[in-house]
């Protein structure tokens, strides 16, 4: 039993399916990969384990259980967190008060009054922005902020940890580190799925790799076969290797209508 | 069986300009995400518009009926938009709700300085001319508004299907930017959609005003009646929308048809469509939480604990002092200024804090004071047991929208002033019609407090602990929650956050505080009414509080004190009575962007002063140090600093000045 399984998930938003018939798996213990050209719908995916959008149809089980249906802050506190595209942070304050709040909400009402659960510095030396900690999460540069996403999860010790685009704003360096710090979360037993476009990375760290096209798995499998797969690589390695490229309308597909549109723009 | 049908053409008509008045409050809310509180506010001014071309101009009544539809109307909406909406709808919600709340207070205070109150007609369309239905007598007047509404059906249907523009409509509800992407113009869209929203609320307006009257206020809430009828089509739906709204004109007429004149539900009739509205709201899906806004708002600087504690220390001194010279009719101004300085700081953490708006803040004052009253309990018990009351029933309004987001939890909260308004505060378990409630002053641990100047001491002591207390609250983890879930709720639910039970508890206590304001303020004043509490000068309130800084506890005294001078201000020039309004509204249309308000700039002066002025200060003043050290000589060659000639001393002297 895989500790997330996403089954026959469809997504339609008024005529155009924007996940079709999706099934695929995140294990603990390792890093799974998700990706695919935008629009692909991959955010949505995020959405639909997450809790932030309905399922037309077809299930999201955690750890061997239904969790369709349950409220986004529930299957939070089941251990599923997750970052965002475009950034989620508390603006208004400090890099220390967005990981407190988070600590906050995982020690929940009643256990505000017991002593802190997860060492907030800490958190932050771990994900390498502890210099970061006094400055106000709105002046912070995207790669530290993406950071800071990760560790706000963090502070709630999820099993799966849901990384949208981690490592965009990141220079060459920082992304090696970052790597590494995804390994070692995946040893304590985590589940990351990860949707990243640096394929770099993707390839080096993954261990299993999902890929979507037109909100359809068109191929699962380790690094290696993915990359030799001639269905991939038509569908997106074969464009180009960098998917930042201009041959696409490269528009962060934040708002799912958002997604709908570029995918009729993408294919004209 | 002659009647149902009379009172089914009556709804059917009001239905009909309900109809049109939501299809373009819906209309401009899809397109640009801007919810015109001011809606029926722009009917009233159009409709007094035309009474003003055809009643007392004489013009023949289609040229100003062209006049205020084709002309002044669209103009209004277009010059509305480019001017004060745009770019409202990617912002925060409670933004656009104060700016458009603003406009709402502006347009009141607009029409009656141009119009000031007099009895004023509007014949309806062909008066003379009507039709037989069986034993029913149907007025030329309501067969046109019926038609027009089909007609404005019709033509809506064909813009938004039939034409390239109305493509460009529905694709902006989708997404603004892409639009622009692929050639469209937002903006343009933007203004074309408000053009005819406002066009059309004029319509209503002029439609219903030979029924219910030329009025400054009865036609404004019409807004309510619209949007009770958009939110059966979700405030999306065109189709829904005038089935809400025939739907609640039948409704209403059937309720003023069959519903007892006398008694408890005598005041029913008039609240129908907040009913309505609940009801709707009620059976609503669960919002989804939208990700990707805008977030992170500069707040004003948070002061420490001990500068806090000295601040409050030199108002009480203040308020001590002027409370011992002060003539006792003064003092209950400065009574009713704490009032409102304590109903404010409720704003404070409802919307400075929180990010979400009430616009019946002084409605859950008035549950307190009507408590406070009622249980007749003159000490801290009765007091706190006011308060808790008061938040009883904040948390009973955002009950309802628990799934919603907060633009349904603050026009719930106008649906809600309506309600009290109307049904509860005028009943005669409680203030009753034009009555009044006696309520003696408060007493402590047995020692009542009976002089004037002694009672606002004590509530100048509440204002600071209240201060106190929420500037502890906003330092702790409750306080950065808060701040957190107005920054970002999808983040917050995907941290683990239930924010429903939250927002509930957030209301309560916010109504809670305004609630405690409200039972010392019948304690101050000994007799209190339903028209203390009305739901309209819960706009001004909130305006103030913007304008002076919802986002800090001085903000809430400096509005406190605007606020009670406000009616001081009309009294003295009644004629300037209406310009009041229309200053404060449209000075929030200008400020309602920075909710730091007027208070943190008077902070920000002397930083501001500063950096613009410091450095010419310091080269004046010899013994303030120096940006940077000039070489030896330019300092000699300098005539206005003669003394600096030998270094040591100025370094000391900069060293000291530091």
């Amino acid at each position: 039993m895989s500790l997330l399984e996403v089954d026959d998930v469809v997504v339609q938003f008024g005529g155009v399916t924007a996940v079709d018939h999706a099934s695929f798996v995140a294990e603990a213990g390792r890093i799974t990969g998700l990706i695919g050209p935008n629009g692909a719908g991959k955010t949505t995916c995020f959405n639909v384990i997450s809790g932030l959008q309905k399922p037309n149809q077809g299930k999201v089980r955690f750890e061997g259980r239904a969790i369709t249906r349950l409220p986004v802050h529930r299957r939070s506190r089941r251990g599923i967190a997750r970052t965002f595209q475009r950034l989620e942070a508390f603006g208004s304050l400090s890099v220390r008060d967005n990981v407190r709040v988070a600590r906050d909400i995982h020690r929940g009402m009643v256990g505000l009054v017991r002593p802190a659960s997860a060492d907030v510095d800490g958190l932050l030396e771990r994900v390498g922005i502890a210099a970061y900690a006094a400055e106000r999460a709105d002046s912070i540069p995207t790669g530290v902020a993406r950071l800071l996403e990760l560790a706000r999860c963090l502070a709630g010790d999820p099993r799966l940890l849901l990384l949208d685009e981690p490592s965009s704003g990141l220079d060459e360096s920082e992304t090696d580190e970052f790597g590494e710090l995804l390994a070692r979360l995946a040893a304590e037993g985590r589940a990351i799925l990860m949707v990243e476009h640096d394929m770099d990375l993707v390839m080096s760290v993954c261990d299993d790799i999902h890929v979507l096209d037109f909100g359809a798995v068109i191929a699962s499998g380790p690094p290696a076969e993915i990359r030799s797969n001639p269905q991939v690589q038509q569908a997106y390695l074969g464009y180009s290797d960098e998917p930042d490229d201009q041959t696409r309308l490269d528009i962060p597909a934040v708002e799912l209508t958002q997604e709908i549109r570029l995918e009729g723009a993408w294919t004209s | 069986m002659s009647s149902i049908l009379s009172f089914t053409i009556l709804g059917l008509f009001t239905g009909a300009a309900y109809a049109i008045a939501a299809s373009g409050l819906v209309l401009t809310y899809t397109t640009t995400r801007v919810f015109n509180i001011a809606h029926g506010a722009f009917g009233m001014v159009m409709a007094f518009t035309f009474w003003d071309f055809s009643q007392r101009q004489g013009m023949p009544t289609w040229l100003a009926l062209f006049l205020v539809l084709g002309v002044v109307a669209p103009g209004t909406g277009y010059l509305v938009q480019r001017f004060v909406t745009r770019g409202l709808g990617e912002g925060p919600v409670s933004v656009s709700l104060v700016v458009t709340v603003g406009l709402f207070v502006g347009l009141i205070g607009v029409a009656q300085y141009i119009w000031p109150p007099a009895p004023r007609t509007v014949p309806p369309f062909l008066p003379e001319s009507g039709l037989e239905i069986g034993n029913t007598y149907v007025t030329a007047h309501q067969i046109i508004t019926i038609a027009l509404s089909m007609v404005v059906a019709g033509l809506l249907y064909l813009l938004l299907n039939r034409t390239r523009i109305g493509t460009a409509m529905r694709a902006s509800v989708d997404n603004p930017v892409l639009l622009r992407l692929f050639g469209g113009n937002p903006d343009r869209v933007a203004s074309l959609s408000w053009a005819i929203g406002i066009s059309l609320a004029a319509l209503a307006g002029i439609l219903l005003t030979p029924v219910i009257g030329l009025s400054y206020y009865d036609l404004t809430l019409l807004v309510i009646n619209a949007y009770a009828a958009a939110m059966l089509g979700r405030l999306k739906s065109l189709p829904l929308t005038f089935v809400g709204a025939m739907g609640l004109g039948i409704l209403q007429s059937f309720a003023v048809a069959y519903l007892p004149t006398e008694g408890a539900l005598s005041g029913l009739r008039a609240v129908v469509p907040a009913l309505f509205l609940f009801v709707v709201i009620i059976a609503m899906p669960q919002a989804q939480l939208r990700i990707g806004q805008v977030k992170g708002i500069v707040s004003a600087p948070l002061p420490s604990f001990t500068k806090s504690l000295s601040w409050g220390a030199v108002l009480l001194v203040a308020v001590a002092l002027i409370a011992g010279v002060m003539s006792d009719a003064n003092l209950l101004l400065v009574g009713t200024a704490a009032t409102y300085a304590m109903v404010m700081l409720s704003l404070v953490l409802l919307t400075g804090y929180g990010g979400h708006v009430s616009l019946a803040q002084f409605t859950f004052a008035g549950v307190g004071a009507l408590a406070y009253a009622k249980l007749d309990e003159p000490n801290l018990y009765g007091l706190f047991l006011s308060a808790v009351i008061a938040a009883a029933v904040g948390a009973l309004v955002a009950l309802p929208v628990l799934r919603l987001t907060g633009l349904y939890l603050a026009l719930s909260t106008l649906a809600f002033g309506v309600l009290m308004d109307k049904m509860v505060f005028q009943a005669d378990f409680a203030f009753g019609f034009n009555g009044t409630l006696q309520a003696e002053r408060l007493s402590i641990l047995g020692h009542s407090i009976t002089s004037t100047s002694g009672y606002v001491v004590v509530m100048a002591v509440f204002f600071v602990l209240m201060a106190l207390a929420l500037l502890l609250l906003r330092r702790g983890v409750l306080g950065r929650l808060l701040i957190a879930m107005r920054d970002s709720p999808a983040a917050c639910g995907t941290l683990g956050l239930d924010m429903r039970w939250f927002r509930v508890g957030l209301f309560g206590l916010s109504a809670g505080m305004a609630g405690l304001a409200g039972g010392l303020f019948a304690g101050l004043r000994g007799t209190i009414g339903a028209a203390d509490f009305q739901l309209f000068n819960s706009l001004p309130l909130l305006l103030l509080a913007v304008v002076c800084g919802v986002t800090s506890v001085s903000g809430a005294a400096l509005g406190g004190i605007g606020l009670m001078l406000l009616p001081v201000l009309q009294s003295s020039r009644p004629e300037l009575a209406g310009l009041v309004f229309a200053v404060l509204g449209f000075g929030a249309v200008a400020l309602g962007r920075d909710p730091n308000g007027l208070a943190n700039l008077a902070f920000g002066i002397g930083r501001r002063l500063d950096k613009r002025f410091g450095d010419r200060v310091r080269r004046a003043v010899p013994v303030l140090p120096l940006p940077r050290p000039r070489a030896e000589d330019d300092v000699v060659l300098d005539p206005e600093v003669p003394l600096l000639t030998d270094p040591q001393p100025r370094e000391e002297a900069a060293h000291v000045a530091s």
